[in-house]
């Protein structure tokens, strides 16, 4: 049954400028995950042309193996966002005609109500500063960091550590910050990616008029997803936003932060796509880790512009994907211990979870860690 | 002759295009009424012969002395009736149209609103012809020499047709040889001539020309002047070598402390010069010249106990006390042909360049399979123990070529070509050797073009429908990550060596020629040409011609028919020796000028400057027109506070009642 209308579907070959594709074949060639699904997003785009199969094209399953690392719309020589062009046949599928997981109805029902992903109380949303010296930001009042701290560090145990870390090292540097505090709602990243499009513009609308309301210089964000969410699909928010490797690289070079201890090991960096390829910040993250004493910093074979998703975006924490073959955050974590690095470091709390269980799945937990920058400087500070 | 207006108005039907949607007899019959019009006609095709027959008639018994045609836009038809009112022995200037068709017939339906507005129309255009002044066109002697900057094919070429048209050409090329890109070519598409053996004798002809004089190693720094009279200023950058003693014997390369330490522009990096250099052994001039960059003496001021060159140079040409010496002379027409650089790879981090030696550009292999080249022509990647032949190699096409994503929209029109010759270069150099093309499209256009694509695959190379996204290393391998879209199969491609097809982008000190001579940058930021079609080698700016990349990515084909364009272009100007210069130009009143200096800003062309002169004794700065430059656009009249500056035919007290007309009429 066709739950479209026909202005609908003219509208999304305007609205992904599918006509503008010329078929190269960039996009699918740099999807990362081709190698262990059917994904072709280069197909996805030239068949969504054909206004009939819209509908068919969203049931097909490997619409939900793209993790939105972006590849495909950074390497597309026309300018097209194929990866748009998934999300929105998983807003077809989710919104017209109601078909939806159950993981991800419960992900969705949750932001909607609790404003998180993760079916947590709204309430406990900052039981994690228990006990802390936190400073809480003021609508109002002039704020230079406004932070915000992202729904799975604020619930998820093993990433709390990186808020409670940060707040140790704002107070050590003397630095003029406030913390959006119990009113902080889910950036919707992930609501976008799961295709929910009106809940998205909904959160958007209700988190700009939230953040706005500050009178902050700056948001500076824990997790990469909300850092590019904010910096991309928010058009009104009024601060400029920062992740926070760009604010303590800033403070270690400005020497108002420097580390105690040091660490004699090995460490390699893995980008993050929603840092990296997607909004250019490479040489932040690396320029903290050289400045910790003792430290050999290593790079993989695929780096920067040319590093390899973990998977953990694009919904992909509700959904699984069914393949047998190795998951890229498996390659990654064996390529780090081919390396001999100690620490397989990352600046995204989803990275920490996917990566944490691919060492455990390749059985490398004896020789290698996975550990945010802000877990690993977080110790070196007294 | 007796100045008091008699007006001839002329409504034309043109066909049934404006006489379908405006009533011409209406228009006519209310002409007839207006104050100092004498005669109205109206005719089918008021340019036609016959048309322009009765305006010599009229003005001949009625006494005309003004002229109004009601017809097509002037872009179409004021010359001709100009003409007209040359033959008819008025001032051409004495004409003024209304244009009833684009304006009026061609946009509106309604006839009886699109007759009313064509009344306004006329109605304004008698306004003004009343106020009509004559005008005179001007003539400028040409001086019969010629500037062609940049010494590559396109500035050899255009300079040897116009010095052998019998006129001087002073070309400037900035580096120490001319020859360009070409020269650095193997063999050239599609019939695989050796780029150096058709190159060469063109290099050394431009050097024996008695015509010509070669300004090698120079560049140009100021142009003043206009079409026929352009003032240059060149600086003969110091080669610390006396040119008239070098015999291009090159014992003081052998020699020089620096040997082999160098890279050498001309390899691309990957050969190594000495500090004192010929640029290639087919350099023109041969002469050598020394690295200031480089040269102990000159940078450091001590060359061990004394400087080798100059120890072993027999001849004693090595002069460190060498100067910039500076040139000025006076040509009538410019030609630039200063060409293109190639698209940098670093740009598009996802292919690696930075990171892999074996990922190499198109130009680097060029230079690897040249007989000339740093391998002697052998196709050897990596060095000493690691030097090993490639087997499995990839071309790569469009590399910063249609790609938004590194702001380059455009086609470079030469690496499909370029790309299928290496590949067979490659293929003949390396026996057994698995080369494949991953591509978007093959653009075969040219004459030959397509003949030898399809030669090429035969050869056994493979055409793979895909453009890489990527290329990381496993092992020694090179992984190219790319889709076969003819089969919509992700592949991860392992290879030796990758060669980047990398597109033409205009030089990066393209600015400099633009400032000099106020070019303007098309969308693409390649110089602009007047007009796509009809104007493809002039530029804004009269006199002033394009050749070669300079204008655009082309073959070598298409900048020697552009480059011989551009010459021809140039003599006609030269062999005529005269050049006219617009009538409708602007003029400033030096009794009101304020020497704000505003229009001086606002001339797009330069036309304007300040000038000091003596108001009641005081000496006051007020704006002058340079007539030669100026285009008779208007800007400046339209900026100018004070009114001052106005425009011939345009003056304020001409268009002002035209406006009012327009304005007040119903
Ligand atoms: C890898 C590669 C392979 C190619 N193979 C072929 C082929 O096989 N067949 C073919 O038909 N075409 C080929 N081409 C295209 C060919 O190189 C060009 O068509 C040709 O070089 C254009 O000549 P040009 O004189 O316009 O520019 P250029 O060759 O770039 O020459 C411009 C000259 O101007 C000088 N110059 C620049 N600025 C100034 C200044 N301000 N003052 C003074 N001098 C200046 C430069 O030093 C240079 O000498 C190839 C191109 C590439 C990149
Ligand atoms: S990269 Fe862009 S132009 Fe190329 S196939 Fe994909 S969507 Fe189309
Ligand atoms: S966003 Fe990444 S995973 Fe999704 S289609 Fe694009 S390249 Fe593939």
């Amino acid at each position: 049954m066709n739950t479209l209308m026909n202005e609908e579907l003219q509208d999304f070959i305007q609205k992904y400028d599918l006509y503008g594709c010329v078929q190269c074949g960039r996009c699918t060639g740099g999807c990362p995950v081709t190698v262990r699904t059917n994904l072709n997003v280069r197909r996805f785009v030239y068949n969504s042309l054909d206004q009939s199969m819209l509908e068919d094209l969203a049931k097909l399953p490997e619409i939900w193996d793209c993790t939105a690392c972006n590849t495909c719309a950074v390497r597309c020589p026309k300018g097209l966002k194929p990866v748009e062009v998934l999300m929105g046949l998983r807003n077809i599928l989710v919104v017209d005609q109601g078909v939806v997981q159950p993981t991800v109805r419960d992900a969705l029902e949750s932001v909607f109500l609790e404003g998180n992903p993760w079916s947590k109380p709204r309430k406990t949303r900052s039981d994690w500063m228990e006990g802390l010296e936190v400073r809480i930001a003021e609508p109002g009042e002039k704020v230079e960091n406004l932070i915000f701290v992202c729904c799975t560090v604020a619930y998820d145990p093993r990433v709390q550590i990186l808020a409670k870390n940060l707040v140790k090292l704002l107070n050590k540097a003397g630095v003029d910050y406030g913390f959006v505090g119990d009113d902080e709602a889910c950036c919707a990243s992930e609501v976008h990616h799961l295709g929910e499009e009106d809940l998205f513009m909904e959160m958007v609308e209700g988190n700009t008029e939230l953040l706005n309301e500050f009178n902050a210089e700056r948001i500076v964000t824990i997790s990469p997803h909300c850092f590019s969410t904010f910096k991309n699909q928010y058009p009104s928010l009024k601060p400029k936003v920062i992740h926070y490797t760009q604010l303590i690289a800033e403070l270690l070079e400005a020497q108002k932060l420097s580390f105690d201890r040091e660490f004699s090991g090995k460490i390699v960096f893995h980008d993050p796509c929603f840092l990296g390829k997607q909004n250019g910040v490479f040489d932040e993250p690396r320029a903290i880790l050289k400045q910790i004493p003792g430290v050999e910093v290593v790079e993989f074979e695929r780096k920067r512009e040319r590093s390899l998703c973990c998977e953990g975006g694009g919904g992909k924490m509700w959904v699984e994907t069914e393949s047998k073959k190795e998951r890229l955050a498996e390659t990654r974590a064996r390529d780090a211990g081919e390396l001999g690095a100690d620490i397989l470091a990352v600046a995204c709390p989803f990275c920490v979870l996917t990566l944490d269980d691919a060492i455990k799945a390749k059985g490398l937990e004896e020789q290698l860690r996975v550990a945010e920058i802000l877990e690993i400087i977080g110790d070196l500070v007294e | 002759m007796n100045n008091k207006p008699k007006i001839g108005v002329y409504v034309c039907h043109c066909g049934v295009n404006i006489a379908r949607t405006v009533d011409v007899e209406a228009v006519r019959e209310f002409a007839s009424r207006l104050p100092n019009v004498k005669v109205v006609r109206n005719y089918a095709y008021m340019c036609s012969d016959p048309g322009q027959l009765l305006i010599r008639d009229d003005v001949e018994k009625e006494g005309l002395n003004r002229i109004v045609v009601a017809s097509c836009s002037p872009r179409m038809h004021e010359n001709t009736f100009r003409k007209t009112l040359a033959a008819a022995g008025l001032n051409p200037y004495y004409l003024e149209m209304a244009n009833i068709r684009e304006q009026c017939s061609w946009v509106h339906e309604d006839r009886e609103e699109a007759t009313a507005k064509a009344k306004k129309l006329v109605y304004a255009a008698v306004a003004k012809a009343r106020l009509l002044e004559p005008l005179y066109e001007k003539e400028v002697e040409v001086e019969p020499a010629s500037l062609v900057i940049g010494g590559g094919i396109a500035g050899i070429q255009a300079a040897l047709d116009i010095a052998n048209a019998g006129f001087k050409v002073y070309l400037v090329e900035k580096t120490p040889s001319v020859g360009g890109r070409m020269s650095q070519l193997d063999k050239t598409f599609p019939t695989l001539d050796c780029s150096a053996c058709i190159l060469t004798p063109k290099m050394v002809d431009v050097a024996n020309h008695p015509n010509i004089e070669l300004l090698a190693y120079s560049q140009v720094e100021d142009i003043s002047g206009y079409v026929g009279n352009f003032d240059v200023k060149v600086r003969k950058k110091a080669r610390y070598v006396d040119v008239d003693k070098c015999t291009g014997c090159g014992i003081c390369a052998e020699e020089c402390r620096l040997k082999g330490r160098i890279p050498s522009e001309f390899d691309m990096g990957m050969g190594k010069r000495s500090a004192i250099y010929l640029p290639f052994p087919q350099a023109v001039p041969a002469k050598y010249t020394i690295d200031p960059e480089r040269c102990l003496y000159l940078t450091r001021g001590k060359c061990g106990k004394s400087p080798k060159c100059a120890d072993a140079c027999t001849a004693g040409a090595i002069n460190f006390e060498q100067q910039d010496e500076i040139v000025e002379f006076k040509v009538g027409t410019v030609i630039v042909a200063t060409g293109f650089d190639t698209f940098d790879p670093t740009r598009k981090p996802e292919y690696g360049y930075a990171d892999y030696d074996n990922v190499l550009t198109g130009l680097e292999l060029e230079r690897l399979v040249s007989a000339s080249g740093p391998t002697g022509g052998n196709i050897v990647l990596g060095e000493g123990e690691n030097a090993f032949v490639p087997k499995d190699i990839a071309f790569i096409k469009c590399v910063g070529s249609r790609d938004k994503s590194v702001g380059n929209e455009y086609c470079s029109r030469v690496c499909c070509m370029y790309t299928a010759k290496l590949a067979h270069l490659v293929e003949e150099k390396i026996p057994g050797a698995n080369v494949r093309i991953y591509y978007m499209d093959v653009r075969a256009f040219g004459k030959g073009f397509e003949e030898f694509y399809d030669r090429v695959r035969r050869e056994g190379i493979r055409y793979i429908r895909g453009n890489p996204s990527e290329i990381f290393k496993r092992g020694d391998k090179l992984v190219i990550k790319v889709e076969d879209t003819l089969a919509a199969t992700p592949l991860e491609d392992e290879v030796d060596m990758v060669v980047l097809a990398v597109g033409l982008e205009p030089r990066k000190d393209a600015r400099e020629i633009i400032d000099i001579l106020r070019l303007s940058q098309s969308a693409d930021r390649f110089y602009l040409e007047a007009h796509p079609k009809l104007a493809p080698v002039d530029t804004a700016t009269d006199g002033v011609f394009l050749a070669g990349c300079a204008q655009g990515p082309k073959d070598i084909p298409d900048t020697v028919a552009q480059a011989k364009g551009a010459a021809s272009s140039a003599l006609v100007l030269l062999s005529s020796g005269k050049v006219k210069i617009q009538a409708q130009i602007s003029f400033i009143n030096e009794n009101t000028c304020r020497g704000c200096g505003y229009c001086v800003e606002i001339c797009p062309y330069g036309a304007i400057e300040l000038v000091t002169i003596s108001r009641m004794g005081n000496p006051v700065q007020v704006g002058r027109v340079n007539e030669a430059l100026c285009k008779g656009c208007g800007a400046c009249a339209a900026a100018c506070f004070s009114g001052s500056a106005q425009q011939k035919s345009f003056m304020d007290r001409q268009i002002l009642p035209q406006i009012a007309v327009l304005g007040v009429m119903r």
